[in-house]
């Protein structure tokens, strides 16, 4: 056993560290969605709801909140889609090549953010790779303006981002079905499109809740993508939390956004951590 | 011997040699890379027996059940079950099913949907399902837990489940992957006694794995002992105790004593010990089981009797005594390098010399060294 004094002594940094940097802060930023900002640009101290009345009563922000969550959708959705099969091939037939692609799937992680987004950035522009490639193969005869600053630039780099993370769950949860659960279905006669559907799939959804609640999480609140790629149709809840923070000098109203997104992934999580449990079987 | 047990297993071996082959395995090789771990197994199971392959670990045994299941793919060789060759179809059509070493029930399913997962792979008429799976869960006596989570099940009734859920299918040969191993010792001894009666109330054909040789003797109609991917001798259980074909045949089930004779005009000598033997001249090697030995009561002891009769005798250094319960297990020192192991019938404890006998023809002659 250990003692209670090694007990406090691993447990008091860590709890010091959350409290100061993380529920403090929060703590803070709870008041401020209840004050104000005066006409004299200045953030004044008395307490009332307007900045929630707002929210609700001024359409463009909930507009962007759904845009954001359709975005969020479509990447979670996609990253699933490529990550599934890619996961699936990983663990059941890659063999000897498990390694290697393994790592190539983990390299992407190493390469800052900001230089894969500028990748698309260039791939996607109107002089980009994309479209030079399209023009030199005569598809196209001027660059298409659609692929960079809009949503779909947004769902694209997302998804490209994003992929390992939901890719990373499923493999893991894909490892720990016992393969003779496979060699069994199979010798009860299930072929082996059957064998995925009535075993292999049930038994990795939780690494697919995981995965898809990576995604959808993170990218909810991303606001580096779209103000990268994505341009005014591409702009999401974040951004306009860090222009209500920034230029637009509203910190009370972007306090009461931030809040809200917290409470709507907060609630997500738990939902999701609730149904993770009652998918894995003990 | 009780006479029922003689005739169950005369009947046995009846059956086994009358009707056709239901699995044929011909000249089966495979390698895992270069190690060669089957070198050429041809073996015919016949329909309705309870066939027990026996082996060491690393003999090949599992390697073997899984080349029948489908679950490995033959380096050279052919199976067929009757007139359908059987190592070309992949493991979801051959109509035969396993139980698995580690019984892999579906976690995610309850009791009875592990047992129906078969009839609804193939599409049996949903009406048929509930019946069949309760038949099956009954046969096993698992039929209060059908709602039950395998989670909560202990081995032994994981491994009744297992049982079902393979017979559910109607198989025609059943394949066990040493699916007693795991369970404690008297749990293992009920389940062969119930596995044994259950083979019999179904009828269908047992392929049994085990490194067991007692499991392999108290279960098989016949027993085909592995060795290092090659058969050492296919026979009915009392067969290869009685008549083992090689000395590993005899020392890998039950005990025995190996006795390296020269042989000269009918007489086999083996250091101080001598019998009659019908076999060839020169050098070989006999088998002779320690409870074939007696002890010669000492107001019986009359000395040596003459080479050629039909019991042979010989004395020996009583250099340890075990007791154990009914028999004692004797060491007998005979002088230079032979030391027998005999099995007695509470002897009392012995000292110093004593007269043993045997009966010439319960000394086998057996092949040694690497089966060809």
């Amino acid at each position: 056993m250990y003692s209670r004094a090694y007990k406090t002594a691993v447990t008091i940094p860590p709890l010091l560290w959350v409290t100061i940097f993380l529920l403090v802060p929060y703590a803070i930023l709870f008041c401020y969605s209840f004050w104000s900002v005066s006409s004299a640009q200045t953030i004044v101290h008395n307490w009332n709801l307007q900045n929630y009345l707002q929210l609700a009563r001024n359409p463009i922000y909930l507009q962007v909140l759904f845009r954001s969550m359709r975005i969020a959708a479509s990447v979670t959705v996609f990253a699933l889609l490529l990550g599934y099969p890619l996961a699936y091939y990983l663990s059941f037939h890659a063999a000897k090549r498990k390694d290697l692609l393994y790592q190539l799937v983990i390299i992407p992680l190493w390469a800052s953010y900001l230089v894969r987004g500028y990748a698309w950035k260039t791939i996607l522009g109107s002089d980009g790779v994309l479209n030079g490639f399209l023009q030199y193969l005569h598809i196209t005869h001027k660059p298409v303006e659609f692929f960079l600053y809009s949503p779909f630039a947004v769902i694209i780099t997302l998804t490209h981002i994003y992929t390992p993370f939901t890719l990373l769950p499923i493999y893991a949860s894909l490892e720990h079905i016992p393969r003779n659960l496979v060699e069994a279905s199979h010798d009860l006669g299930a072929s082996p499109w059957s064998t995925f559907r009535r075993v292999i799939l049930p038994l990795s959804l939780p690494g697919v809740l995981a995965g898809a609640t990576f995604a959808f999480v993170l990218t909810l609140g991303d606001f580096l993508a779209p103000l990268l790629v994505g341009g005014p149709s591409g702009i999401m809840i974040s951004n306009v939390v860090v222009s209500l923070f920034g230029a637009a000098y509203n910190w009370p109203l972007g306090a009461a956004i931030s809040f809200c997104m917290m409470l709507l992934v907060v609630t997500l999580l738990f939902i999701t951590e609730r149904l993770e449990k009652r998918l894995v079987v003990s | 011997m009780t006479e029922l047990a003689a005739h169950a297993a005369a009947s046995g071996t009846a059956a086994a040699a009358a009707s056709a082959p239901i699995l044929s395995i011909r000249q089966v090789i495979k390698r895992f890379g270069q190690r060669p771990v089957l070198r050429g197994i041809t073996l015919d199971v016949a329909s309705g027996e309870f066939l027990t392959i026996l082996g060491e670990s690393g003999s090949g045994k599992t390697t073997l059940l899984r080349l029948i299941a489908g679950f490995e793919d033959l380096d050279s060789g052919e199976i067929w079950m009757g007139a359908e060759r059987l190592d070309r179809l992949p493991a979801h059509r051959r109509q035969v099913n396993t139980v698995f070493q580690s019984y892999a029930i579906f976690p995610h399913l309850s009791v009875f949907e592990n047992v129906a997962y078969g009839l609804r792979a193939k599409n049996t008429t949903p009406a048929e399902i509930p019946e069949r799976v309760t038949q099956a869960l009954a046969m096993v006596k698992m039929g209060e837990f059908a709602k039950a989570a395998p989670a909560k099940l202990s081995g032994g009734q994981q491994q009744r489940v297992a049982l079902a859920r393979a017979l559910v299918n109607r198989p025609r040969v059943l394949l066990l992957d040493e699916p007693l191993s795991a369970l404690d010792a008297n749990l293992r001894r009920q389940m062969q006694v119930e596995l044994k009666s259950l083979q019999r109330e179904v009828g269908i054909t047992f392929i049994f794995v085990t490194h067991d040789q007692e499991e392999a003797m108290a279960l098989s109609d016949r027993v085909a002992l592995l060795r290092a991917g090659l058969l050492e001798q296919v026979a009915p259980p009392r067969e290869i105790y009685g008549e083992p074909a090689t000395a590993y045949a005899a020392q890998f089930i039950g005990q025995t004593n190996l006795l390296r004779a020269e042989v000269r005009d009918g007489i086999a000598i083996a250091g101080s010990i001598t019998w009659r033997t019908f076999g060839a001249a020169g050098n070989a090697t006999y088998s002779l089981r320690p409870e074939c030995i007696r002890l010669v009561a000492e107001s019986e002891s009359r000395g040596m009797l003459p080479a050629d009769v039909a019991t042979a005798r010989f004395r020996g250094r009583i250099r340890n005594q075990s007791f154990g319960g009914a028999m004692d297990l004797i060491e007998i020192d005979c002088g230079g390098t032979h030391t027998l192991r005999a099995r007695i019938a509470s002897p009392g404890i012995l000292t110093g010399e004593r007269e043993f006998e045997f009966t010439a023809n319960d000394a086998v002659r057996v092949r040694e060294g690497e089966p060809d």
